[in-house]
């Protein structure tokens, strides 16, 4: 029996999205029977059973507030004291913000190996070997990486690499709680005299503020993502391209170019310098496809074009590709639109 | 105050041509440059340094001697040393083990406040040396950093840090290892009078005895993973091209893209909508 776990994240007081996808890529390591799949939840959450439902054998919550993400340190030393408890074969992260900073911590405090935003792993039933593939040089090649020393072998998953399984509510749910107290990390901003330090936890981190994106939830987690490039020549442009996302519940995202010219903020910015995303569809506007474009997108489920210029080399990645002034396309395809809905809505 | 900036030399993406001929990439000649993101961690670095002309800035790197350029590449920006950690047993490191050797070096320099780095390197891409050097120095760390003031005693700071879904303010008690990330603001460029400084300037190196760390606890040896096999994928795919210059072809296209849409559940026909609220009213 091979012991896989994962680092589940909480948002907003609940289990978030992404690590249902984690639970989905362990259960795909084995069959029922040869894997067991403990989740790791740290910070509080009201619904730690779901990691259950969604595969799950079991659940580790440690609800402690100061274990909630930002602050590596306490975290990683949390993972190492069940570490010291039992030691699995395999630990997943999801590579989001949080994966990508306690992963590597708690790597280099274990001595372990650690492989990043890998987009495919496997398992060999009989060595338990996880096979780690990643893109790398910019997403020219695929590298496959192994671990050659130390239990567990770990790895960070790009979001939206897989889809969770069906939601089973007919699963058990076993969820031990564990307290690892750390203090709580809030406090006040700090003053322009810059004032006397409150008492920091041993991650020497307070939290001030979170301030969620305005009215959206920005292109990390987003389902679709619709961009814009320097093709819209103007930021008024981008005001369309709003609008058209708004129809149908896709998140805006931009190219550098955009983004260097002020049409977007940057947490829009696909690609090298900005995210990595990997939507279910990714409409590319007026955007070529420069390398370090591609890099953050290419892995999206569907690619589909807007362009003047057929020769651009986002046409050749793209499954469908729309030779169009996008000036002529968008209102054409908004006015199409008029007769249907966002799916969000339906839910709403 | 003190601040260590770790800088990584890395092949020039924008140098990547494709030949129209043979399809195959071709890079030119001399095409490494200093990791674009750590300009944004130089940058960060240098604008204490503008409020504080106390603070001095020391840039490390581990690579080949040529990383040199890389590290002048620094100074001439406005750092004011520049330790280069070399040596053939460093060669084939994987993330843990350039962690293990850049941390040796800041260890062995001591008492630095801050220690930045960009949010990754553009070659590897991993992003993990920053939190690994902090584990390994035992230090705090805080990633994706996009603003940083400090406090009049310098023993703290408040940073913003960019997250999936929007920012966090955040205290900080120095020291602590922080990571950045673009939105920091435009790196500056190198004034002349910083290059010449950074021509005439001494480099020091570190070489594996100066770290006091063995052959097997680096490079290749010391690298806990190893990559056992490299792919090309397919770059492109099966395109369906469509050309909508025409209104036939505009209203193709529109109906292909909105089939799309369908498919993927992003959008329903109006009258569903309508349809499943009425459902829902019903007793
Ligand atoms: C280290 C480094 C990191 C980088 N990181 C990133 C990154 O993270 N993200 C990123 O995007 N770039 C990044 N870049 C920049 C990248 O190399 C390109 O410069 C950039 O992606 C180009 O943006 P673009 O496609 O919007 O603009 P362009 O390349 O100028 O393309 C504009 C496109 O719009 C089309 N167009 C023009 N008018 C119309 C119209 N009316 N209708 C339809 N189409 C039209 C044109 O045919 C063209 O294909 C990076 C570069 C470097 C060196």
């Amino acid at each position: 029996m091979n012991e896989i776990w994962i680092l589940a994240e909480s948002k907003s007081g609940h289990v978030a999205p992404v690590s249902l996808e984690l639970l989905a890529w362990a259960r795909s390591l084995g069959k029922t029977g040869s894997v067991s799949v403990t989740a790791i939840l740290p910070g509080p959450a009201i619904d730690p059973e779901e990691l259950c439902y969604f595969g799950a054998d079991s659940v580790i919550h440690c609800p402690s507030e100061g274990l909630s993400g930002f602050s590596a340190r306490p975290l990683a030393a949390c993972l190492s004291a069940l570490l010291e408890r039992r030691r699995p074969s395999v630990f997943l992260a999801a590579a989001t913000t949080t994966g990508r900073t306690v992963l590597p911590y708690l790597a280099a405090c274990e001595g372990l190996g650690l492989t990043a935003d890998c987009t495919e792993l496997s398992l060999d039933p009989e060595t338990a070997v996880l096979l780690q593939t990643r893109p790398a040089a910019g997403g020219n090649i695929m590298a496959t990486i192994r671990t050659t020393r130390g239990k567990p072998q770990m790895a960070t998953v790009r979001p939206h690499s897989r889809r969770p399984l069906e939601r089973d509510p007919g699963r058990t749910a076993s969820v031990e709680v564990m307290d690892f107290h750390e203090a709580p990390g809030a406090a006040p901003p700090l003053g322009r005299d810059g004032g006397d330090s409150p008492p920091f936890p041993n991650g020497g981190l307070l939290l001030v503020e979170e301030r969620p994106f305005e009215s959206s939830r920005g292109i990390a987690d987003a389902r679709a993502v619709i961009a814009g490039g320097k093709g819209f020549r103007k930021k008024e442009g981008f005001a369309l391209l709003d609008r058209l996302a708004g129809l149908v519940g896709a998140e805006v995202g931009a190219s550098r170019e955009a983004v260097d010219r002020g049409w977007a903020d940057y947490p829009r910015q696909v690609g090298l310098s900005g995210r990595t995303i990997s939507p279910e569809l990714y409409i590319a506007v007026g955007i070529s496809g420069a390398i370090q474009h591609l890099a953050g997108m290419q892995t999206s489920k569907t690619i589909v074009s807007i362009n003047s210029d057929p020769e651009a080399p986002i046409a050749a990645m793209s499954d469908l590709a729309i030779r169009a002034d996008l000036y002529e396309f968008i209102p054409a395809l908004m006015a199409k639109l008029a007769g249907y809905r966002s799916a969000d809505g339906v839910e709403a | 105050m003190k601040i260590a900036v770790l800088v990584k030399q890395v092949p020039e993406t924008d140098s990547l041509t494709l030949d129209p001929e043979t399809g195959t990439v071709v890079r030119s000649e001399d095409s490494s440059i200093v990791n674009p993101l750590d300009l944004y961690a130089l940058e960060a670095a240098l604008r204490i340094k503008d409020a504080d002309p106390e603070t001095s800035i020391l840039a490390l790197s581990m690579g080949p001697p040529q990383a040199e350029t890389a590290l002048r590449e620094a100074l001439a920006m406005g750092c004011d040393e520049a330790v280069l950690v070399t040596g053939r047993e460093f060669g084939g490191s994987d993330t843990w083990a350039t962690s293990r050797a850049l941390s040796a070096a800041l260890s062995k320099l001591g008492g630095f406040d801050l220690i930045l780095c960009g949010e990754k390197a553009t070659d590897g891409d991993t992003g993990q040396v920053g939190p690994e050097v902090a584990a390994f120095l035992d230090l705090p760390v805080l990633t994706y950093v996009g603003s940083l003031s400090l406090s009049s005693s310098r023993k703290e700071a408040q940073a913003q840090r960019i997250v999936e879904d929007g920012s966090q303010v955040l205290r900080c008690r120095l020291p602590m290892v922080m990571s950045f990330c673009k939105a920091i603001g435009e790196p500056r460029l190198p004034l002349l009078s910083g290059k010449r400084r950074a021509k005439a300037a001494q480099l020091r190196s570190f070489g594996l005895a100066d770290l006091g760390l063995t052959a097997e606890e680096t490079g290749a040896k010391g690298s806990p993973t190893k990559v056992v096999k490299v792919d090309r994928p397919r770059l492109s795919r099966e395109a369906t091209f469509m050309d909508a210059r025409t209104e036939e072809g505009m209203d193709k296209a529109c109906d292909a893209l909105i089939a799309l849409m369908l498919e993927k559940g992003l959008i329903v026909p109006s009258a569903a909508v309508a349809g499943a609220t009425a459902a829902r009213t019903q007793p």
